[in-house]
């Protein structure tokens, strides 16, 4: 394994946080508390689509307790055209209508207005007294209703971007993409079989197990302090700063501890509510959410509808792949189409490709990001019509996926051509497994399904500083949201050659240290990782010119080995190695602190394979599908900390058997959210999975020092489809709908029944 | 916000006292429901009576084979009583089933009841076993049969100022056994798409009672003499157990909802029944 | 409103509070006793985020209500570790990465003490069952059962 060389990569010591989150004393989102805060509360619409007449605050404002009270007329109107806010793009007209509903009320759960009080239960008995006249509109929630000719319109400024020629007629399509490469009817034309099917997906969510939850301190001099659960607290100032028209300096957001994320707090819902409440109050405010209220107004991601059509030659080469793909994006633009597009059939190479997107608003919560944004709701459309294909062809479907898979050289149907990437070695180590090569246990049937993500780069900043006694202080500017402070310690320790116990990472807040993109696209690991390292190395730099000044040489007649200075050969002298600790004693006499500071924009983020094997079995009577055992391979770059590796591999697993067999946004006939909560959102609990076993596969990402690659998405890729392909060879019956929950697998085989009993 | 009252009383008597000169006042036992429905905003109530501090209502007593359990004992500590865990396998599982260990801890049979949803894990087990609870109101004790409390989804028949005391299981003959399965979608900590309970007798070999009942396919849970009759008297053989589950399917009432199909709870109401009875009769011969 | 004055005892400490009647012992715990390690996932039982141990029954803090602690003894997560030894549930959460956000942490760990108090000698099956109160979101649990299963036997082995 690549790792052998180094001295702390790819061992598993204890997370600085460790003893912090085993205690209790790790301060999460709701854990802050400051003197004299009130209790911020929402109110949020009970209708789908409703059109906000008038709202009268003036009961609630009387109300003994109350201290402020705000609604949409409290935040500034925003442009209609897409911006940075916090490096992410949005816009903003959107975000802040999102935020607090303007016009109209546009999903179950949207809110409407807010209070700020000295008690929880004052603050409740508050918004019942804000009386709003809502003018109830129809409503739609599935996404191919919202395509339809005469659907109730969300937005009548819409039209769909992307149409030639342009239209001008008020719609729900926001986007149409496409994505082309070679000519699929002449792939099509080669192809001895063709299948093609149509898949739906439902809506599901992050599930994150903390809910949102805010500290918001104005002053009366224009300063902000905000404490957030959040995957980036510089979008959090990024996107404050714009919606209320701050200063990004005069705001100040430390990220407390996170609950988990996935995706789903990369934006603001809160954020902006409780600095404009603190604002109006003149004390701190504190909000969190109600469980209900994540359901209803956070995430979750899309549900869609897609077409599949691939066609193969007999020897098991794929020679055209098209699919359109249409995806809901809630109540205002911007699913992830683009990425389930992209993604489609990244695993592949294949000549003849076209992909079409659709991006669908409906009344629905707006979709925020998940896990690999898009790329499960494709693959599990695109990796069952390739089993189809695999049973077509009688082919075993690691063999057919290797017979296509993706290498070095590979152009995409998106644009790039791939570096080095790992999907052969993944397929070979998924073939290769304990599990694989075990037989299939009678009444058990076994599915394999792969899955890609592109990984992500961008913006970081770090720091390292010396203390006076040679240990390290480690600073960047992303939440650690699943150990990613032990990586980063790790690489340091590797860079500077010290023990990893004398390196301690910090994560700053958005005042302290340069900007930092959010915790997501599985980027804090490769991309802050490098700038962790190029941070050490300009300390390094530093170090090697101290102990040239105190041998009185040449800066570069210097190196740094181990953690030492030495002379780099014997000609420049003989001298006793300095230590770090040696050298952070002399400090003040060879030129003060020392310290180190990078800032990049990471590119060549590694994209990683996965490859999921599940075995399982069905009881016929019931529909009920017990996973038996469940291996994902993955190609993981280098793995800096190999347990966090694993349990991003593990975790992503856990959700997507999640997504195929249960979880499901579920909405009544008047639009209103059926489950919103964990006991009828059902994620998966312990009893319900076997040990997830993991195949670490270490491709070295080319662009980074230490090989690394983002991990954490390609996880929750292919679990769906593996899934859905085991039940197909345990039951013979195809599902095409998602979750394949047990009414729905039971109704299917039952439809079954009447003709297998014919044959 | 209006003002709220918490008592403790430490007797039935008093108990009763506090509740009926309350209009407004909720019974706490475990308050597994009770706080859910709090927060959802669901009940408010004027005045907590906390149970829990009632030795009757927390105890469980064996007399002449026959169970008394109080109405607030937790699921964990009914768990844990073997005798009746001997006697009544299906009817612990079933409270058992009720929520996590968490909820176990807390959760009692006479909450599960007083609560009146037609999926509560308990009742059907009670129901075909047969139990009995005992209520005193203001006007006196009073016993029924369980499966006459709920009149349907979160109401009961209790009087003004009725409180449920105790359960009992009565003594059965030997050669008995019962058995209480329930459908969800997970393994745990769901709420039953279908719950079946089966309590019956074998003697040579040929069953000579059964009770049968039915829980979250009607408005309340359904004690089912068709599937019983279907039973009695037969050596549960196929045909027996194929139209005691047509019964059990012949007399669902369920909805379309969040948990499952029509179509689909009626189905497994069968399927239950058929793996519901194998149990109870495995159990019956060896006990 | 006027408060009810409970008198219980906190991780073996004697503690008096007042609360209305209508708060949960959760949010007396983080709020009023300042003991934030006990987490609110959902406030309605579903997620073992606020497990504490009441007179050693496993229980959720957000569905029992503050006035009820009279008299009890509870437990928390504040009170796992013995001074500063942490206890070989937390060490093994530790060392064995059965954590990443840990936000379920406290709940997996109070609910994890409470089986290995009963049954010294668990299944697999048996602490997943036991386990199933408790959300985890980003583990797959694979890590947190290994965890707990390891030092089973770990105890099993001290005590022989």
């Amino acid at each position: 394994m690549s790792s052998q060389h180094y001295k702390w990569i790819g061992t598993r010591p204890n997370r600085p946080d460790g003893a912090d989150k085993v205690t209790g004393r790790a301060r999460f989102g709701a854990d802050f508390n400051m003197p004299g805060q009130l209790v911020g509360k929402v109110l949020r619409s009970p209708h789908a689509h409703a059109r906000i007449k008038s709202i009268d605050t003036s009961k609630a404002e009387a109300l003994h307790g109350v201290k402020a009270v705000v609604t949409a007329k409290d935040f500034p109107e925003q442009p209609n055209q897409i911006v940075p806010a916090g490096e992410m793009q949005a816009n903003l007209r959107d975000v802040t209508r999102n935020v607090m509903a303007r016009e109209k009320a546009l999903y179950d759960g949207h809110a409407v207005a807010a209070v700020a009080a000295t008690t929880s239960e004052i603050a409740s008995e508050a918004l019942a007294l804000i009386k709003v006249d809502y003018e109830v509109l129809p409503h739609v929630i599935d996404v191919d209703d919202a395509m339809k000719d005469g659907a109730p319109i969300l937005h009548d400024h819409l039209r769909t971007d992307g149409l030639t020629p342009p239209s001008d007629k008020p719609t729900n399509i926001a986007k149409r993409l496409e994505f082309v490469k070679g000519d699929i009817a002449a792939g099509l034309a080669k192809a001895d079989v063709v299948i093609e099917r149509e898949y739906k997906t439902a809506a599901v969510h992050q599930g994150y197990i903390e809910p949102h939850a805010t500290l918001a301190s104005a002053t009366e001099d224009g300063q902000v302090q905000v404490w957030s659960t959040t995957q980036g607290h510089f979008q959090v100032r990024g996107f404050c700063s714009r919606l209320l028209n701050i200063e990004t300096s005069q705001i100040r957001v430390t990220a407390t501890e996170i609950g988990g994320g996935f995706g789903g707090k990369t934006v603001v819902y809160l954020e902006p509510v409780a600095i404009r409440l603190s604002q109006k109050s003149g004390k701190p405010v504190k909000m969190v959410m109600e469980r209900s209220e994540v359901f209803r107004a956070s995430g979750p991601t899309s549900g869609g509808t897609l077409r599949v059509k691939i066609g193969a030659t007999r020897d098991g080469r794929i020679v055209a792949a098209d699919t359109t793909i249409a995806l809901q994006s809630g109540a205002f633009p911007g699913s992830p189409v683009g990425p389930a597009c992209m993604c489609s059939f990244a695993c592949y190479d294949i000549d003849n490709i076209k992909v079409i997107g659709f991006d669908v608003v409906s009344n629905r919560p707006k979709v925020a990001a998940y896990r690999a944004p898009g790329a499960p709701i494709a693959a599990w459309a695109v990796e069952s019509t390739i089993d189809l294909v695999a049973e077509a062809l009688r082919m075993d479907p690691i063999d057919l996926r290797l017979k296509n898979a993706a290498r070095k050289g590979t152009k995409t149907h998106y644009g790039p051509t791939f570096n080095t990437i790992g999907m052969v070695e993944t397929l070979e180590a998924a073939k290769n497994s304990p599990h694989y090569k075990t037989p299939v246990k009678p009444g058990h049937a076994r599915g394999v399904a792969a899955g890609f993500w592109f990984n992500v780069g961008a913006d970081s900043s770090a720091a390292a500083h010396v203390g006076e006694d040679g240990t390290v202080t480690v600073i960047s500017g992303n939440p650690d949201i699943g150990g990613s402070r032990a990586s980063l310690a790790l690489m340091a320790a590797e860079t500077l050659g010290v023990d990893y116990d004398k390196v301690r990472p910090v994560i700053a807040d958005t005042s302290s240290i340069g900007f930092n993109f959010v915790t997501g696209g599985s980027r804090v690991t490769f991309a802050t990782g490098l700038a962790v390292v190029n941070a050490v190395r300009d300390m390094i730099e530093n170090l090697k010119g101290r102990a040239a000044k105190i041998w009185e040489v040449e800066p570069d007649a210097v190196i740094w080995e181990n953690g030492y200075a030495k002379p780099a050969s014997s000609n420049v002298g003989k001298f006793e190695p300095l230590s770090l600790a040696q050298l952070a004693a002399q400090a003040g006499k060879t030129g003060g602190p020392i310290n180190g500071h990078a800032q990049l924009n990471a590119q060549g983020a590694g994209p990683g394979f996965g490859v999921h094997i599940v075995d399982l079995s069905v009881d016929r009577d019931t529909g009920i599908v017990t996973v038996e055992r469940y291996t994902a391979a993955q190609d993981v770059g280098t793995a800096i900390h190999p347990s966090y590796v694993e349990g991003q591999l593990q975790g992503g697993v856990a959700q997507g058997v999640g997504w195929a067999l249960n979880e499901e946004y579920i909405y009544d006939a008047k639009g209103r959210l059926q489950n919103a909560g964990f006991l009828d959102y059902r994620m998966p609990v312990a009893s319900d999975l076997p040990m997830i076993e993991t195949v670490l596969v270490e491709v070295p990402n080319p662009s980074h020092p230490y090989g690394v690659r983002g991990v954490g998405e390609v996880p929750i890729v292919p679990p769906m489809a593996a899934i859905g392909n085991a039940i197909a060879r345990a039951t013979e019956v195809r599902m095409l709908d998602l979750p394949m929950s047990p009414p729905r697998l039971s109704a299917a085989l039952d439809a079954m029944a009447p003709k297998r009993a014919a044959e | 916000m209006a003002d709220i009252r918490y008592s403790a009383p430490s007797t039935i008597d008093e108990a009763v006292r506090l509740f009926a000169a309350s209009g407004g006042a909720k019974i706490l036992a475990g308050g597994t429901d009770l706080l859910v429905q709090m927060r959802s905003g669901a009940v408010s109530p004027g005045h907590i009576i906390d149970v829990k501090r009632i030795a009757e209502m927390t105890s469980i007593a064996e007399q002449n084979g026959s169970f008394r359990i109080g109405a607030a004992a937790s699921a964990a500590v009914i768990g844990e009583h073997a005798a009746l865990r001997k006697v009544w396998p299906g009817v612990v599982e079933a409270i058992n089933l009720i929520g996590s260990k968490q909820v176990q801890g807390r959760a009692s049979a006479g909450g599960n009841l007083c609560n009146a949803s037609p999926a509560a894990d308990s009742v059907p087990a009670m129901v075909a076993a047969g139990a009995t609870v005992t209520l005193q109101g203001p006007g006196g004790r009073r016993e029924l049969p369980v499966e006459q409390l709920a009149s349907g989804p979160g109401r009961t028949t209790l009087a003004p100022g009725e409180i449920a005391v105790a359960i009992t299981l009565p003594a059965r003959p030997k050669g008995s056994g019962d058995a209480y399965l329930r459908l969800i979608p997970r393994t745990e900590m769901d709420i039953a798409v279908v719950g079946c309970g089966v309590s019956l007798t074998i003697a040579n070999g040929a069953c000579t009672t059964a009770r049968v009942s039915l829980g979250a396919v009607a408005p309340t849970v359904l004690l089912v003499d068709g599937a019983a009759k279907a039973l009695i008297g037969s050596k549960l053989d196929e045909a027996a157990l194929e139209a005691a589950a047509a019964a059990c399917r012949a007399v669902c009432k369920p909805i379309d909802d969040k948990r499952g199909t029509i179509a689909y709870r009626t189905k497994i109401a069968g399927v239950l029944l058929k793996r519901a009875t194998a149990i109870a009769a495995e159990r019956a011969r060896s006990h | 409103m006027s408060k009810l004055h409970v008198t219980t005892t906190i991780n073996g400490e004697p503690t008096e509070f007042l609360c209305d009647a209508r708060e949960t012992m959760l949010d007396v715990l983080r709020d009023r006793l300042g003991l934030t390690g006990t987490k609110e996932g959902c406030g309605s039982g579903d997620c073992g985020a606020c497990s504490i141990t009441v007179d050693g029954r496993l229980v959720c803090a957000c569905l029992m209500f503050g006035a009820e602690a009279e008299g009890s003894q509870i437990g928390t997560i504040e009170g796992l570790a013995e001074g500063e030894k942490l206890h070989p549930l937390q060490k093994r959460f530790i060392e064995l990465a059965a954590l990443q956000c840990g936000i379920c942490t406290p709940g997996f760990l109070v609910a994890a003490k409470a089986l290995l108090d009963r049954n010294k000698n668990p299944t697999e099956t048996e602490v997943r069952y036991w386990l199933a109160g408790n959300l985890c979101r980003c583990t797959g649990y694979d890590k947190i059962i290994r965890a707990v299963m390891d030092v089973a036997a770990e105890l099993r082995g001290a005590t022989r």
